[in-house]
């Protein structure tokens, strides 16, 4: 200590995830409405007596105070403002849940306010408590993060000459963040994902239309896997890494019950 | 800081060695690794080697049971070696250390499995990573009628136990949890015996 004045705030936050630290802490990744991403500490909560471990599980909405640290903020107090049953009773909805957070935790920077990505966890949050298609809604939730971002990817006319895109198949080009047309293919020596129109016309869907309208069209599994595809693709260019949680979405997502179970015979 | 640091590469060799080994350790930060290293620096000869063998012992001697993936000196361990104990039962935990709160209860007396970590896909650790492969080996092989699912109660162990029921269940075994009342978010090795002997007691249908 160097004599200097302690300071402390209140926030809220959402917990994106936390691990072991220490003899009985952890260390939390928090997104707060004005203060993007806050890592914490809080000290103890591994022991049962704990008063605040049971708030500060990952995916919460929690109400917290905290005072600065030298290197990590500590947290002094913390309750939930909102728990979410269903997600944590629901193998899917909880793998989409921790797959959003990620993304969050992915593409937003430490002490960077937005606000607008805050409302959009918490009500992916809340969408994800309610909806039986959890792997629709991570698929439109990732289109918006992308778009909040800055990366939203231009869709309706080729990124290098600005020609309107004829109604068919196209390639993806992540490098430059959108559809390539026929005529400047030959120029990019990247690597382009296929694209095919009912694909591009869900995607285009999704950036123009609130999460319940995205919600209400019927999306068979082999689109929702080329969505995966595609928006994955995309996603792991700009992160320059895989997702951690896709793996574990992809195992227990119930358009894929056989992978999921493949496990249960081992050779 | 800057001067502790200096300090540090001058002297660069076996006190900033041992400084950096301690530091790896589980709840060792670099304040208290420093103040380790001097410790063991003014500690006589003999007790310093009887430290360095004990750490040496424990990864020659000690070993995973084939069976139960519990940590042992001999494998099959003590548990699994029991004729005593009902081998209709397996209770699953996350880490060795859940086995010995389980054991200090004296209120299950089945045989367990040590999956050797939990499903956080948070921090990539997926079931690929735990010992699910042997626990379905176990089930297939041995006259097993229950399978007691006691992870942590928090979100990692709530999801671990989903998963391995989605696995088991279709396998027709019944599939059990620790009754209410484990504090939420803490872990079961620091749960105190009373209310860990009632969540075993109390164990319900998942
Ligand atoms: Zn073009
Ligand atoms: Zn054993």
């Amino acid at each position: 200590m160097t004599g200097g004045r302690i300071h402390g705030y209140k926030t809220e936050a959402v917990v994106l995830r936390h691990f072991p630290i220490g003899e009985a802490d952890r260390l939390f990744v928090l997104y707060t409405p004005n203060m993007g991403k806050v890592r914490a500490v809080a000290r103890g909560v591994r022991r049962p007596k704990s008063k605040m471990s049971g708030h500060l599980q990952p995916l919460n909405r929690v109400a917290v105070s905290l005072t600065e640290g030298r290197d990590l903020d500590i947290i002094t107090e913390a309750e939930a403002i909102a728990v979410y049953p269903s997600i944590r009773n629901d193998l899917t909805k909880l793998s989409a849940a921790m797959f959003l957070a990620e993304l969050v935790d992915g593409f937003s920077e430490e002490r960077s306010s937005s606000p607008s990505v805050y409302k959009l966890l918490t009500s992916a949050l809340d969408l994800a408590e309610v909806t039986d298609n959890p792997i629709q809604l991570v698929r439109y939730i990732q289109t918006r993060i992308l778009q909040m971002s800055g990366f939203g990817p231009e869709l309706r006319q080729c990124v290098a000459c600005d020609t309107p895109l004829e109604p068919q198949t196209h390639l993806f080009s992540s490098s430059q963040g959108g559809i390539i047309c026929p005529n400047c293919r030959s120029e990019s020596g990247h690597t382009l994902m296929p694209i095919p129109l009912n694909v591009l016309k869900v995607l285009r869907f999704f950036q123009q239309n609130h999460a319940e309208k995205a919600l209400d069209l019927q999306l068979n599994a082999q689109l929702l896997g080329e969505l995966e595809r595609v928006l994955d693709g995309y996603t792991r260019f700009l992160l320059e890494r895989d997702m951690k949680t896709a793996e574990f979405l992809d195992l227990v997502n119930p358009h894929r019950v056989k992978k999921a179970f493949s496990i249960a015979d081992p050779t | 800081m800057n001067s502790n640091n200096s300090h540090r590469r001058q002297d660069a060799g076996p006190v900033a060695r041992l400084i950096d080994e301690l530091h790896k350790l589980p709840g060792i930060g670099p304040k208290s690794a420093q103040r380790l290293a001097y410790y063991f620096i003014r500690m006589p000869e003999a007790e310093a080697r009887s430290l360095a063998e004990a750490v040496l012992a424990v990864k020659e001697r000690i070993t995973l049971c084939t069976i139960c993936c519990d940590i042992t000196e001999r494998s099959p361990c003590a548990v699994c070696d029991d004729t005593t104990r009902d081998r209709s039962r397996i209770c699953v935990v996350e880490e060795a250390l859940d086995v010995r709160a389980l054991e200090r209860t004296r209120a299950y007396n089945g045989l367990y499995h040590v999956l050797h970590g939990v499903i956080s896909p948070m921090n990539g650790v997926g079931p690929d990573e735990l010992k699910i492969k042997s626990l379905l080996e176990r089930i297939k092989s041995d006259e097993v009628e229950e399978i007691f699912l006691a992870m942590n109660p928090n979100v990692e162990g709530e999801a671990t136990a989903m998963y391995l029921h989605q696995l088991l269940a279709p396998l027709g075994i019944k599939l059990t949890r620790p009754a209410r009342g484990l504090p939420a978010g803490g872990d079961l090795e620091y749960a105190d015996d009373l209310t860990l002997s009632r969540a075993i007691e109390g164990r319900q249908a998942f």
